[in-house]
């Protein structure tokens, strides 16, 4: 379903933990559909208990209203959500924003587990770099630290 | 209710994932660096979010206008189906670290299992919730490695929390006849299965730690069948104030 000022509404909403990406880059709308009237906008939680995922229902309701349109936010939980879903836009925001996107499975599990230096410090780009813990500051999140220019940063950990 | 069985089984699921949740939430502010304090609470919060999904589900299937919070708050201790091992309190981090990975060893597997049940929604928790335990069991798993192969002090501590906690181990494996119905009928998993897997990973993660398996016997305990521990009004208490004190309260 493709009405434009409706897509133009759900690009305005965002993570309200990471102000500058919207949920379209982020991959939690899933579908929209029209039900009569009504405008029935699909969404997955990125993580269980992500308390975004309210806030973010509102605020679809909201932008939606401001086109003039009703609206029902659902949560579906199938297929689960994945960090691939999230755009190369979004990724490129992430990073600009101070958080290192996802990397692939593999490279994930050997920067997480095995401590090899592969995460890119979104300060000065160098890949010297090291967890601090594997739980940041929501539960997306690992806490890292660049070796070379010392400060912390946040690495969006792969979901798969 | 016409799926009395399914809808306890949901109560088990989720009740599991609430009291071990709660445990967690005790330690918000109170971790032993802000590091661990902030794992143990983000874990509190992903399984505080799957409770809710068993908990919505099991709500439909009830009517009556139950609400989550309904279930999650106003049932007397009788009520609850957890088992005991999650309601034993942060004795200190070596007993919190111990009770996670112990019931981490089992939840991964568990939900294994349950992302190919016949019941859909079951199925879509399971493959939701199991990417979040898997991350669970790893902080678990290094933190025992780190416990038992560290100092002579957390070496003892993290035994003396083994020796403890491990007889209960074996009530999560221990199927009831709620498990069992649902086992057959393709919904609920197999837990001699699960067994399997979680010991396994158990053997392996003890032998890496230097620690030891206790040699004690399993206890015969009840929580599945709402025989709880003295610890289980305490925890109660704590978690159904507010809606006793102010029914239909909401944030
Ligand atoms: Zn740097």
């Amino acid at each position: 379903m493709e009405n434009e000022s409706i897509m133009k509404a759900l690009w305005t909403v965002t993570d309200p933990e990471i102000p500058v990406l919207s949920i379209m880059d982020m991959g939690v709308v899933r579908q929209v559909d029209m039900e009569n009237d009504l405008v029935v906008v699909s969404i997955t939680p990125t993580y269980s208990g992500c308390p975004a995922m309210d806030t973010i229902g509102d605020d679809i309701k909201k932008a939606l209203k401001e086109e003039g349109y009703q609206s029902r936010v659902k949560l579906v939980l199938a297929p689960a959500w994945t960090t691939d879903w999230i755009t190369e836009r979004g990724r490129k925001k992430l990073a600009e924003y101070g958080i290192a996107p996802p990397m692939e499975e593999a490279a994930d599990k050997a920067a997480l587990i095995d401590g090899e230096r592969l995460v890119k410090c979104t300060h000065c780009g160098s890949t010297n770099t090291r967890m601090i813990s594997q739980f940041g500051s929501t539960a997306c999140k690992a806490l890292f630290q660049c070796n070379e220019c010392d400060e912390p940063f946040d690495y969006f950990k792969c979901l798969k | 209710m016409k799926d009395q069985s399914l809808y306890e089984y949901l109560l088990m699921l989720g009740d599991n994932s609430m009291i071990l949740g709660h445990r967690l939430s005790e330690l918000c502010g109170h971790g032993p660096s802000l590091e661990t304090d902030i794992a143990l609470t983000n874990i509190s919060l992903d399984l505080f979010g799957q409770v809710r999904s068993y908990f919505q589900y099991a709500a439909e299937l009830k009517g009556d206008e139950a609400t989550e919070d309904s279930i999650a708050f106003l049932r007397f201790d009788r009520d609850y189906r957890n088992s005991i091992i999650v309601e034993q309190p942060n004795t200190d981090f070596a007993h919190v670290i111990v009770r996670q990975f112990l019931f981490d060893s089992y939840h991964v597997p568990l939900l294994e299992q349950l992302m190919h049940s016949e019941d859909e929604t079951i199925a879509a928790i399971a493959a939701k919730s199991i990417k979040e335990a898997k991350y669970h069991l790893r902080f678990s798993s290094e933190w025992m490695k780190r416990l038992g192969d560290g100092t002579e002090e957390s070496h003892q501590r993290t035994q003396a929390a083994l020796n403890h906690l491990y007889p209960y181990l074996h009530e999560l494996y221990h199927e009831s006849p709620i498990e069992k119905e649902m086992k057959e009928q393709g919904i609920g998993a197999d837990l001699s299965v699960v067994k399997d897997h979680s010991l396994a990973t158990i053997n392996e993660v003890i032998a890496e730690a230097t620690l030891s398996i206790p040699e004690s016997e399993p206890r015969m305990v009840r929580g599945k069948q709402g025989i709880h521990s003295e610890h289980m009004g305490f925890i109660l208490s704590d978690l159904q104030f507010m809606q006793r004190a102010y029914p239909n309260m909401q944030w």
